[in-house]
């Protein structure tokens, strides 16, 4: 309970230590502390930032979407005309050619009669002028004869 | 007091001599020539350095003594807080801190904002003090709930006679503190106000040349009670608290009806003392903070 030289002791104990404190530990924790904060406050500061920037994107990819439809729109548009127009020229070209193929077809047919006919009737001919031959083979003389049938063949 | 090596002979202590001995400081102190020792021989000329073996030898030893065991476990302290204090200093990152680190920055903090709620001036000594003053006093203090018995028992064990492990129990220890606290109030008084110090002293509370003497009294005495009730406050409040835990602890050799309620008593009493040891220190190094600022007022 007497004060003594523990004092004198006590003294220089305890402002060695507030020195050490002063010197090794205060400044750097609340320099690392402050840091720390400054680098969180960055950090906050950024993720504003991006979530503003993320915002700005969306929208920019919402516009750009809605361009692409309106164009995607357009080009289906125009494609489908285009096509209308194919089917339609493709139409006309058919009839054409189906014309065309049928003319030929019946000038064909016209020619092919007109070659039967004519051997027909050929044909016809000398089975009359073999007929007349037998009926008339005495009095009629074919080479007089034949020469008036083709005169009839002709006018045909 | 005649004191035997109780423990050695076997003798039974008395409930007195159980606290007297437990209230003792280990002493190394200087006896002066003609004191007559324990075992019958007188000291020589020019004195004799020694360990005093009881009461009377301390008191002969006067100012010439020190508390061995209050300076080892006061600078044993200081030293665990300055290692622990400065292994996180050298690992503080602005990265995520993790565990002690964390805890450590919790009280750094705590303290800054301590010091800037109280402290206005720019003063790069203020919160590195008060940090060492919560810290250290805490330590100090929290060596009260350590059971009283253990320590000194086991120093007895070991051949030493006293231990009092408590070094906000000595009034050396805490008054050390206090002065040490007063010296920078009186610097930074000075620095800061200059001859506006002087006149502070002598023209306060009344502002005539008449009232000078008057002043002056009146304006010393509250500038001493500063550093005094702020050593004292600590010191009695441990004082008092290590004593009722010593009292609670003699309960038990009352009989074996006292072992429950003493029991209940001394674990009912630490956990008090848990709030008291951090409001002590609290308390020092809010005054500190605060007779500091006084200093670096001008008016």
């Amino acid at each position: 309970m007497n004060i003594n030289l523990t004092i004198i002791g006590q003294i220089v104990a305890f402002i060695a230590f507030v020195a050490f404190c002063m010197r090794y530990v205060w400044p750097p924790i609340l320099a690392a502390m402050e840091e720390r904060q400054q680098k969180i406050a960055d950090g906050l500061a950024a993720a504003d930032r991006a979530g503003h920037d993320l915002e700005l994107a969306q929208k920019a990819a919402v516009d750009r979407l809605a361009e692409a439809k309106k164009e995607a729109a357009v080009i289906v548009d125009s494609a489908n005309k285009r096509a209308t127009t194919l089917v339609d020229e493709a139409k006309v070209a058919a009839v054409v050619e189906a014309d065309r193929v049928k003319e030929l077809a019946t000038a064909e047919v016209e020619r092919e009669k007109a070659q039967a006919k004519e051997q027909l009737l050929a044909q016809v001919s000398a089975l009359a002028i073999s007929g007349a031959e037998k009926v008339l083979a005495a009095e009629i003389d074919a080479d007089k004869h034949a020469a008036i049938l083709e005169q009839l063949v002709k006018e045909q | 007091m005649g004191q035997q090596r109780m423990a050695a002979t076997g003798q039974e202590k008395t409930v007195s001599d159980y606290i007297v001995h437990h209230l003792t400081n280990l002493t190394y102190g200087k006896l002066p020539e003609g004191f007559d020792r324990y075992d019958g021989h007188t000291v020589g000329a020019g004195g004799e350095w020694a360990f005093a073996h009881g009461a009377d030898e301390i008191a002969a030893m006067g100012f010439n003594a020190v508390h061995v065991d209050s300076l080892a476990w006061s600078i044993g302290l200081g030293v665990i807080f300055c290692a622990l204090f400065r292994w996180v200093a050298v690992r503080a990152s602005a990265e995520t801190p993790s565990g002690l680190v964390n805890f450590i920055e919790m009280v750094v903090e705590f303290i800054d904002n301590q010091v800037k709620d109280t402290f206005h001036g720019q003063n790069k000594l203020v919160a590195p003090l008060a940090l060492t003053i919560f810290v250290w006093v805490f330590l100090m203090n929290l060596m009260d709930l350590i059971p009283v018995d253990v320590v000194p028992e086991l120093m007895v064990l070991a051949g030493i006679e006293y231990q009092k492990i408590v070094p906000s129990t000595d009034p050396n220890i805490t008054m050390g503190m206090a002065v040490g606290v007063f010296i920078l109030m009186l610097y930074y008084s000075i620095k800061v106000k200059g001859f506006g110090f002087a006149k502070e002293l002598a023209l306060n509370p009344f502002n005539h040349w008449v009232f000078i003497p008057v002043n002056l009294f009146m304006e010393i005495v509250g500038l001493l009670a500063k550093p005094f009730s702020l050593g004292l406050r600590l010191f009695g409040n441990m004082y008092a608290g290590e004593m009722i835990f010593i009292l609670i602890a003699a309960l038990f050799g009352a009989g074996i009806l006292w072992v429950l309620p003493a029991s209940l008593l001394q674990i009912g009493w630490a956990i008090f003392h848990i709030l008291v040891i951090t409001l002590q220190a609290f308390i020092f190094m809010v005054l500190t903070i605060v007779y500091l600022s006084m200093a670096h007022e001008d008016h």
